[in-house]
């Protein structure tokens, strides 16, 4: 089966990321499944970079292990890559740039890309072009579609921009064809007749959130979640909507919460340096009860930390952060797809039960990009705030107590809706009541009181993998859910009893299911890419169980391996027997 | 004309008697009443401390939110339904100190909004200590040997940063600063009305008689008011005498109108969501 890993590695800045999306693109269009990782240094120029992409004829749920083809612009690269290289993979370089050691276990092609960009093309920057029109005639990967994606990218700069690109991309084709072809890669095109979007996690969360119905955007640049800013900029005002630039986090929020108590959906996103910012703003939406929906693409932590390094990091502030008791809903996306749905979900969770929606992506989800299947907003109905009607407007108490805990809210405009959105304690009318004892305690079981219903919501919205009654189990949350859908079928396939639950929402838990699930079980499994496994100490607030926890804290995410170690280290020291396979014929 | 009693708030103002704040408070009744704007149609947001308790005063939609921040949330609601009068209300500590952030990127994106301060030199709520506006050398609480720090220009900020209407007006001046608040609504962009707001009970200094020796009003010596650097200048004149009025005003396109979205003059919460354009957007992505 098909099913290859292509790294691209070079100084950042010199359009290894380019070179990387180019390639995506070009295999998603002659029908393959993808899977990138990207990983950059924080500096704009300078530093290494690598992007990698991995191809396949079946669904992917992971960035894949060893390495088929390495691209090496530099030494660096080779040197940081090189280990990763399968038995029988190959090696790319820019031979102007260094010369590797030789390895008997690893195919070499020495291109000179520099000088032929320079000499043969006379635009020196073209060298990634180069490469590509090398990889295509190497690995027949289809050279139209590579001319078709150049002209389309190329357009607006051009034409003869368009024809450097053309002729760097034959250039290094026709040099490929001179060197002895010494590798059994090969990917021609995918089964996939079908087209399919191919979307990083980030483009498809400012799709979701489109869908949904989010009209303004407000938000302040911050790796790694300023290009879901960028996208909706760029998406928003073809469907009326836009985006506004603020000073800071808070203000952005402020704007969100604005925009919502006059009656519109918003959305904000950052990352953890700028969700720490906003959390007061986060008590005043728990506390005025208004809808919102917050966007936290985590990186490493804490402080400015690693910008560009993935890391499950956020949880605890996302759960507590704030002062008082102050119940927000916790999500967390688990793939490029589910960017997609389980923003239109928070929307709807958000105005369902008129609270903040904390969602919880990373670096590592929201900048790889992954074919997914052409999204149908309408398996996911809208939810809208429940308005009052011409009947409760005559005497209108914004906060009125009710059986679900959630009351009429009105908007600016409705005649006889008149109130004060309060940051101090209030009464059911909004009036403010600082000194009130008993009315406090009536308001916070109210605020707490739509927990219930969030519950059941939690539990409908948990997915399993593998076996639903395994011996050995394993609890995930966020991006980790293919690597460990991998690492479970890598564990059936030996024979181990095992199985996954993984939870969309993570506060208020799920709490019916992971029971479920949680007993029978002889050991249970946390991954997580934390120090301390902030999920499982959750969890342990719930359960009296001992979770194994599996915690990564080097800011790359886990591989299928790891967690499938992990497993069968828990299944020895449980005594979990491995069932006889049956003979593969 | 309607009537002033239509926007008195169902909560009786809670600040000590003789505060400036209920000169505030009546004259931006009297001004809402004078340009016939409904009630349901404002939406008066504040942040915290005394005269950040407005809103509840005020019968109107309203927000009491954070301290230092009402200008967001004032920004995301116009922004959200542009066709509402959206008034910020607050005092020095909340907009010129913890706010001011916001207050200088506010004034320069020019969202169609009025800014009111009430301007008392000082940290009222908390009991008296020395605010941004607090003049230097001044004793407070927390300044027991006089304030170190030069005392901020909030005129000369809004100016420099961009607002189209800057005016100051004085507590102790009702149908003056009702003036001022009716020219600040109807004007087209960001206007701040500074308003000297005494706090009789820890400001000593800046009385209402300390005031009326001082205050003139700008109309009365023709001041230009499309003049930018004379506005400026005057923005700098403290101390026998110090002018109230409006200092600058001039028409800049607004947020709004700059904004694609927002440009039909339909409020966002009005405009249909065009879901099936969705398509159309995921045709970039095949």
């Amino acid at each position: 089966m098909t099913d290859y890993v292509f790294r691209v590695g070079g100084e950042g800045g010199e359009g290894v990321i380019s070179t990387g999306e180019l390639l995506t693109l070009t295999l998603a269009r002659a029908g393959f499944e993808i899977y990138t990782f990207r990983t950059y240094p924080a500096e704009i120029k300078g530093g290494h970079a690598n992007y990698q992409v991995r191809a396949s004829n079946a669904l992917l749920l992971s960035q894949g292990a060893a390495v088929d083809v390495l691209v090496a612009f530099n030494e660096e690269a080779y040197q940081k890559h090189a280990q990763d290289v399968r038995s029988g993979g190959a090696l790319v370089y820019d031979a102007d740039s260094f010369t590797p050691p030789a390895n008997g276990a690893v195919i070499h092609y020495g291109i000179p890309m520099t000088s032929l960009a320079t000499e043969k093309v006379g635009v020196k920057l073209t060298k990634n072009i180069v490469a590509l029109g090398v990889l295509s005639r190497l690995f027949d990967i289809s050279f139209e579609v590579f001319e078709d994606l150049l002209k389309e990218r190329f357009a607006r700069k051009g034409e003869a921009i368009v024809q450097k690109n053309l002729l760097a991309l034959r250039v290094g084709a026709d040099y490929a064809v001179q060197q002895p072809k010494r590798d059994d890669i090969r990917l021609g095109r995918g089964s996939r007749k079908t087209k399919e979007l191919v979307l990083s996690g980030n483009e498809s969360l400012g799709l979701g959130a489109i869908a949904a119905g989010c009209r303004i955007y407000a938000g302040y640049p911050i790796t790694p979640a300023t290009d879901i800013m960028e996208f909706l900029a760029k998406e928003l005002p073809k469907i009326g909507g836009y985006v506004v630039q603020t000073e800071d986090e808070i203000s952005a929020v402020g704007v969100v919460l604005g925009a919502s108590y006059a009656g519109k959906k918003a959305m904000t996103a950052t990352s953890g340096p700028g969700y720490s910012l906003m959390t007061e703003m986060i008590g005043l939406a728990v506390v005025a009860e208004l809808p919102a929906v917050i966007v936290d693409v985590q990186r490493v932590g804490p402080s400015t930390g690693m910008p560009t390094k993935t890391e499950q990091g956020d949880l605890y502030l996302a759960v507590y952060g704030g002062h008082g008791n102050c119940p927000r809903i916790v999500m967390a996306l688990t793939s490029v797809e589910d960017c997609f749905y389980g923003i239109m979900r928070a929307f709807n969770l958000a105005e369902q039960f008129q609270m903040p929606v904390i969602v919880l992506s990373d670096q590592y989800l929201g900048h790889r990009k992954a074919t997914v299947p052409v999204p149908d907003p309408s398996t996911v109905p809208l939810v809208e705030r429940r308005k009052p009607t011409t009947e409760e407007l005559r005497g209108y108490q914004r906060y009125r107590f009710t059986p679900d805990h959630i009351s009429p809210m009105s908007a600016p405009g409705m005649e006889g809706g008149g109130y004060v959105a309060e940051g101090l304690e209030h009464t059911e009318i909004g009036y403010p009541a600082a000194s009130d004892h008993e009315n406090h305690l009536r308001l916070t079981q109210k605020r707490y009181g739509k927990f219930h219903a969030v519950e059941s919501i939690a539990n409908e919205l948990v997915r399993f993998y593998g076996e639903a009654h395994p011996e050995i189990g394993v609890i995930g949350w966020g991006s980790t859910e293919g690597v460990i859908r991998e690492a479970v079928q890598m564990a059936q396939d030996q024979g181990y009893s095992v199985g996954a639950l993984h939870t969309k929402i993570l506060y208020p838990q799920p709490l019916a299911k992971l029971t479920e699930f949680i007993n029978g079980t002889k050991a249970v499994i946390i991954p997580e890419v934390n120090f301390t496994g902030q999920f499982a100490t959750l969890l342990r607030k719930r359960f009296a169980y001992d979770f194994i926890q599996l915690n990564k804290c080097v800011g790359l995410p886990f591989t299928p391996k790891e967690i499938f170690d992990k497993i069968e280290e828990a299944a020895n020291h449980v005594h979990s027997r491995r069932r006889d396979l049956a003979p593969k014929l | 004309m309607a009537q002033v009693k239509e926007y008195i708030g169902k909560i009786k103002p809670d600040w000590c008697p003789g505060c400036g704040d209920f000169g505030v408070l009546n004259s931006l009744q009297r001004a809402l009443a004078e340009l016939e704007i409904p009630p349901h149609q404002v939406q008066v947001v504040s942040g915290i401390g005394c005269s950040s308790n407005l809103p509840g005063f005020l019968n109107a939609y309203g927000f009491h939110g954070l301290h230092g921040r009402s200008l967001p949330v004032a920004t995301g609601a116009k922004l959200g339904n542009h066709a509402l009068t959206v008034i910020a209300t607050g005092g020095d500590g909340d907009g010129y100190g913890i706010g001011v952030g916001h207050f200088v990127h506010t004034c320069r994106r020019n969202v169609d909004m009025t800014y009111i301060v009430m301007d008392n030199q000082i940290y009222g709520l908390t009991t008296g200590q020395a605010s941004p506006t607090t003049e230097k050398d001044i004793r407070t609480k927390s300044t027991p040997e006089g304030t170190i720090e030069l005392a901020l220009n909030p005129v000369a900020l809004a100016l420099t940063c961009g607002a189209t209407y800057v005016a100051r007006g004085f507590s102790g001046e009702n149908l003056h600063l009702a003036q001022l608040m009716k020219g600040a609504i109807e004007h087209k962009g960001f206007a701040l009305v500074d308003v000297f707001s005494p706090c009789v009970t820890y400001n000593k200094h800046n009385t209402y008689p300390w005031f009326r020796e001082r205050v003139y009003k700008l109309e009365d010596e023709r001041h230009d008011t499309s003049d930018f650097r004379l506005g400026l200048e005057k923005a700098f004149e403290w101390g026998a005498r110090i002018p109230i009025g409006v200092f600058y005003k001039v028409e800049r396109p607004t947020y709004e109108d700059e904004e694609p979205a927002l440009r039909s003059g339909t409020p966002l919460v009005k405009q249909p969501l065009h879901r099936n354009d969705l398509a159309a957007i995921m045709e970039d992505f095949i």
